[in-house]
């Protein structure tokens, strides 16, 4: 099912928290929603649900206005940030819930909808927990009961809303992996709210990254970390180490924080770079501002390295013997800038130019 | 563990100066007068206690107290659920105004209560003309019985749901309506269990209180013998009369009733703990 969410604006008195959103998902895409707290995500998401209203804008699901569908008929499956699980009901009767109260025409008999029920309990992995009650299971089952309690309704469009924050983290891996791949198996849309980076960009094909109430980039992970849009998405997503930095006839000095001056071909102005650690080279040197504080393997070949230099810590990648302690150059190789004038740049060192 | 400590500890000697202190309190306000009324009933033997019940004036008292509270108690349940549950699951405007008044009657004297009605509805009343015109009796009749005591006891159930049915929020609800689910199959299936043993008792306790309403009660009633006294009245009628035994025994029957209810209370709150219990 196709959404498709225009300039939506929603306040809650004086306050944006929608301010001006504009979003398209393809049918059987998987979106996250990634965003500080406060940003407006799951506003948007009960938006989708039908649990609130937009002041201003319009949502189409699969092509319909949606402006008078109340949620009862919207058919849209919620995942609860709590799971809101019915605390008196089993958990059978919590996954039969949505096919009891059709109207009864639609009802399925008993016997289907007992059948129905074992089938998604099969297919979220507990069909032993069938008759106990939400108390006496663990977080990770109410999480599966929430899920199979929410795709009883068939439904074409799925909001999970940080559905995983209250797992521990190891269990938290391995569901994400296994929703990700029921989400492939039943081929419905599927919107997730997090404010986990690493969990929006390893789950969802595009992440909509917000921030106070508008959606700054939507794009695939990958881009989001080779092209981020604003200093915000970069400095939100993967790690970066920040520098602040000025330009002057195309020269930023960035001695005050012991590394070389960069080439930077742009107006005069005030910027910010951001490096990603596979961006910044840490070399051995004789003397140096710079000293080697913490270092690990890296997967991909090299180590990991953090270095202190003035008050700052930079990280980056040496292919070199380093121990702690030792002195070291700092050499980022490439980065973005985010120039104040509200324009972006990637930003390459010229090798000829550095050599010398 | 095997034993367990409390991890405040308090000196012994303040914990039991304290313990004995409430339980010598509550014996003398709340059980002391209880046995007294009963021992002041039997004074004679049971023969003129029992003679004071059955009698027939006693009789239509007993029956007016359970009929008043026969449609006093429904009639706030269901004002009690339908305020609690506004107030705890919309917001609206004035939402704050309706949670004080809901406490009014809590903190105006009944008696007042009880005068209100008269301005509205006596003869000399607002309405009183038009009333009497139409042929309709308010004052001094059932309908001002009811009337005050629907007032007197609207508290009981709404106070009794709001806290809980705040607590609990409105994630179920919601997750009910993207399930499908319309507003009276959310509340039947959903908000309603949520609060079943709070709203039994909060119905108990305002069955209690609608039965041994005196002072709202009082001035609306007109007191007029076999017709318009309820209980409570019927023994201030009695022991005004200096009819001790009789007096005493109608009471032992109200607070008897009292104690009834209030039992049932009591072990609905055991069995609603057992229940929760079992699941944990």
């Amino acid at each position: 099912m196709t959404v498709d969410v225009e300039n939506l604006v929603r306040r809650f008195g004086a306050a944006a928290a929608l301010d001006g959103v504009s979003l398209s998902l393809r049918q059987g895409e998987f979106a996250a929603l990634l965003g500080p707290s406060g940003s407006g995500k799951t506003t948007l998401l009960r938006i989708l649900a039908g649990l609130d209203f937009p002041d201003q804008g319009r949502v189409r699901i699969a092509g319909v206005d949606v402006a008078s569908v109340p949620a009862r008929d919207r058919g849209v499956g919620v995942v609860f940030q709590s799971y809101a699980l019915f605390r008196h009901m089993s958990v059978a009767e919590n996954v039969a819930f949505g096919l009891r109260v059709r109207p009864r025409r639609y009802r399925p008999p008993e016997a289907e909808i007992q059948r129905r029920v074992r089938e998604l309990l099969e297919l979220v992995q507990i069909p032993e927990l069938a008759g106990r009650y939400p108390e006496q299971i663990s977080g990770g089952q109410r999480q599966r009961v929430a899920l199979a309690r929410a795709l009883a309704i068939e439904p074409q469009l799925l909001l999970l809303d940080e559905p995983f924050g209250a797992l521990d983290a190891l269990v938290r891996k391995d569901v994400r992996r296994w929703v990700r791949g029921l989400h492939e198996r039943l081929g419905i849309t599927s919107i997730l709210v997090t404010h986990d980076q690493e969990e929006a960009m390893e789950m969802a094909d595009r992440v909509a990254v917000m921030e106070r109430g508008r959606i700054v980039q939507l794009d695939t992970p990958q881009a989001l970390l080779e092209a981020p849009a604003t200093a915000f998405v970069a400095g939100f997503l993967g790690e970066a180490t920040r520098l602040p930095l000025y330009i002057e006839r195309g020269i930023a000095r960035l001695s005050e924080f012991g590394l070389d001056d960069i080439e930077i071909d742009l107006a005069d102005g005030e910027a910010v770079l951001f490096l990603r650690p596979h961006e910044v080279r840490i070399e051995p040197a004789q003397a140096s501002r710079a000293v080697v504080r913490f270092i690990r393997p890296e997967g991909t070949g090299g180590t990991r390295i953090l270095a202190e230099t003035g008050s700052r810590i930079i990280e980056g990648i040496s292919h070199a013997e380093l121990a702690r302690g030792d002195a070291c150059r700092i050499r980022p190789v490439s980065g973005t800038v985010f120039h104040g004038d509200g324009t972006t740049h990637r930003w390459q060192r010229q090798e000829a130019w550095a050599a010398g | 563990m095997s034993a367990t400590r409390p991890a405040v500890d308090d000196p012994a000697l303040l914990r039991w100066a304290a313990v004995t202190a409430t339980l010598l309190l509550a014996l003398a306000i709340f059980v002391l007068p209880l046995a007294a009324v009963f021992a002041e009933a039997l004074r004679r033997g049971w023969e003129p206690a029992l003679a004071a019940i059955v009698e027939e004036d006693a009789q239509a008292a007993v029956r007016l107290t359970l009929l008043v509270a026969l449609i006093a108690v429904p009639v706030n349940t269901i004002g009690g659920i339908a305020a609690a549950w506004a107030v705890a699951k919309f917001d609206f405007w004035g939402k704050r105004l309706l949670v004080t008044l809901i406490e009014l009657p809590f903190s105006v004297s009944p008696v007042i209560s009880g005068l209100v009605y008269v301005l509205l509805f006596g003869a000399q009343g607002y309405l009183g003309p038009w009333l009497q015109a139409n042929d309709l009796q308010i004052i001094f009749a059932l309908p001002g019985l009811v009337l005050a005591t629907v007032f007197v006891t609207f508290p009981f159930v709404a106070r009794t749901l709001i806290p809980l049915m705040q607590e609990q929020g409105r994630e179920e609800e919601e997750a009910a309506a993207t399930l499908g689910a319309g507003g009276w199959d959310i509340f039947r299936r959903v908000t309603l269990p949520n609060v079943k043993w709070a709203l039994l008792s909060g119905v108990l306790l305002c069955n209690a209180r609608a039965m041994g309403e005196f002072g709202a009660v009082s001035v609306v009633s007109g007191h007029i013998r076999g017709q318009t006294n309820t209980m409570p009245l019927h023994v201030e009628i009695l022991y005004n009369e200096y009819m001790f035994v009789g007096a005493f025994a109608v009471a032992s029957l109200l607070a008897l009733l009292g104690l009834v209810t209030l039992f049932a209370k009591a072990l609905l709150e055991v069995l609603a703990g057992r229940r929760i219990g079992a699941r944990a």
